[in-house]
């Protein structure tokens, strides 16, 4: 029975051939070839120009990786202890933000951080912005030359872009850690317990080397799609803070067209995703399932 | 044993949920203002539902995205079901190497698969218009196209691609609970060999079907990137859309569009969850009896 079954996978193989592995072998191709098609590595050595969106790619998406396990942890879990109907409809309104496709979110977060929106217009109303401009005045050497501000710039910051990365990718982070914390055997933290182990010390030996395999799949699920966005970075960050995503972005669909560059950046960014897979795998079995919410 | 939370630690919970939910909110609030602004609320009005129904551009992306979103769940749940029976049924050194690569387009960045699919169909377009030419020269009874473009069909596509892998890593697990002797024993009292197929695996591995169905749909919905590469001129979801629309102004036509997708989607899994609460309550009913 087993081998006539496994003929169900042959469409499907087929399917990966095409459209998974032959799309990336083009990509390879692309990286390496010129406009007429002849050998050539400069598509990597002119990467070189664009040092500085490479390291602000990584620098924010770093950041954003960093604050989501911040907040994604705890919430995993202190969900994991509350009572069984908490955590079914906690996981739901976790995973209901995205439903919304994330540009609506995006765009919401737009209006919240514009300089006259709503974050600026709530700080004007409780005097944060002339207290502002009293501080900065009496500080500054010359008082009669300050300029007083009219609202913070939030919109158009790197801040900004970190925030849209956080507000999105939170739920990468919260799911695969609080599935692995759920599905910890309870009776090793109350062995731990019974040996004298005190709730700090069941957190520390017991409960954070077990969710490992969720946090590493968290900070994947964070980290590739941060260090490769570019509607984020384009509608919060005011087309100022180009990163990856929008380099790869101009090289096929914008202004600066070139696919042999595109392609290269794109197989860079394939290798820090091999990077990620290769670190996940090596922390073993936990991981298939925690991909999986 | 179980010790529930303190006060401190529900204050972080509601901080991070209001985080979560703020904008959408604000996005609902602003879809009954009566002025353009989305900062400013000027009375209530539905000015922009009313102006929503009649803007052809919004509707059509909305009925592309929708129409999109189901087509390629339902072409990758069964496509991916049988894919996973067919990869488990395999011998470990086979399957192991196609497990990592059917994970690729869950775990490659968006912008690399998009580009990636992008190529390969523009590729693929040269090389068909090369070959209808060809082909047409030869005889003259059916005539090929000769220049195809991206649009629907290869959205679609790409839609289905990056599916299958969720269904697939759904199904795995349930099909690997199973007991093997299950399908053996049907066939020993007498069931063929679809039979087997079609009243064991198939009901036991159901749920499975179900929650990977659940995730390739929100991943379509939720979809912006391979989208926008795959999509050509001819077809726009609502996201491209909208982001089309960022560059000059948003409509507040958004606001409201956004609304009537997210209490649709809440409803839904209201009655979904709802449903799932009732049913295993019913289980651990009978488990007592």
């Amino acid at each position: 029975m087993k081998n006539k079954l496994s003929w169900f996978a042959v469409p499907y193989v087929v399917w990966i051939a095409l459209f998974v592995v032959a799309p990336i072998i083009l990509v390879v191709i692309y990286a390496f070839s010129t406009a007429d098609g002849s050998f050539t590595l400069d598509n990597f050595s002119r990467m070189g120009t664009y040092a500085v969106v490479f390291g602000r790619s990584f620098k924010l998406a770093i950041i954003a990786t960093a604050v989501c396990l911040l907040i994604g942890y705890p919430i995993s879990y202190l969900m994991s202890r509350e009572g069984p109907r908490f955590q079914r409809v906690g996981m739901v309104l976790i995973m209901l933000p995205m439903w919304m496709n994330f540009l609506l979110r995006t765009y919401s977060w737009m209006s919240i951080l514009e300089n006259n929106g709503l974050l600026n217009r709530l700080f004007q109303s409780i005097g944060l912005i002339d207290l502002y401009n009293q501080i900065a005045m009496a500080l500054s050497a010359n008082p009669a030359a300050y300029e007083p501000i009219t609202h913070f710039q939030l919109i158009n910051t790197q801040g900004a872009v970190v925030l849209g990365m956080v507000y999105n990718y939170l739920p990468f982070m919260i799911l695969p850690i609080y599935s692995v914390i759920v599905k910890l055997d309870r009776s090793l933290i109350e062995a731990a317990r019974d040996l004298g182990a005190n709730t700090f010390h069941v957190f520390r030996r017991v409960i954070l080397p077990l969710s490992l395999p969720g946090v590493l799949s968290g900070i994947t699920m964070v980290f590739v799609p941060s260090v490769s966005t570019f509607a984020i970075s384009k509608m919060l960050g005011g087309g100022t803070e180009m990163m990856l995503g929008d380099l790869i972005e101009q090289q096929f669909l914008g202004g600066a067209y070139n696919p042999q560059l595109g392609a290269a950046i794109s197989l860079v960014m394939m290798l820090i995703v091999v990077v990620c897979m290769v670190v996940m795998n090596r922390f073993g079995e936990g991981e298939e399932q925690a991909v999986m919410l | 044993m179980k010790r529930s939370n303190s006060l401190l630690s529900r204050v972080f919970m509601a901080l991070v949920f209001v985080f979560l939910y703020a904008p959408i909110v604000l996005l609902i609030i602003f879809s009954f203002n009566a002025g353009n602004s989305n900062t400013v609320w000027q009375g209530f009005s539905l000015e922009w539902y009313e102006k929503l129904f009649r803007d052809r551009l919004i509707m059509q992306s909305v009925y592309t995205t929708l129409l999109i979103s189901l087509l390629s769940t339902i072409i990758a749940t069964v496509a991916g079901t049988f894919a996973a029976i067919g990869f488990y049924s395999m011998r470990r050194r086979i399957r192991d190497p196609l497990m990592t690569v059917n994970n690729i387009p869950m775990m490659n960045a968006d912008i690399v698969t998009g580009v990636s699919l992008c190529l390969f169909f523009v590729a693929f377009f040269n090389f068909w218009g090369d070959f209808a030419v060809w082909f047409n020269s030869l005889q003259g009874v059916i005539q090929l196209p000769t220049r195809l473009t991206m649009g629907f069909g290869t959205l679609l596509i790409a839609h289905v691609c990056f599916n299958i892998p969720y269904v697939i890593l759904s199904v795995g697990p349930k099909l690997r609970q199973m007991d093997k002797n299950l399908v053996d024993a049907a066939q020993d009292l007498g069931c063929t060999w679809m039979q087997a197929f079609w009243k064991v695996i198939i009901p036991e591995i159901k749920p499975g079907i179900i929650s990977g169905a659940l995730t390739a749909f929100t991943m379509s919905i939720d979809d912006f990137v391979i989208s926008y590469f795959t999509a050509g001129s001819s077809a726009s979801t609502l996201a491209m859309t909208i982001y089309g629309m960022t560059k000059k102004r948003v409509s507040p036509e958004i606001n409201a569009v956004s609304t009537l997708l997210f209490v649709t989607v809440l409803v839904l899994l209201a009655i979904v969850n709802i449903r799932e609460a009732r049913q295993e309550r019913r289980n651990a009913h009978r488990l007592h009896a």
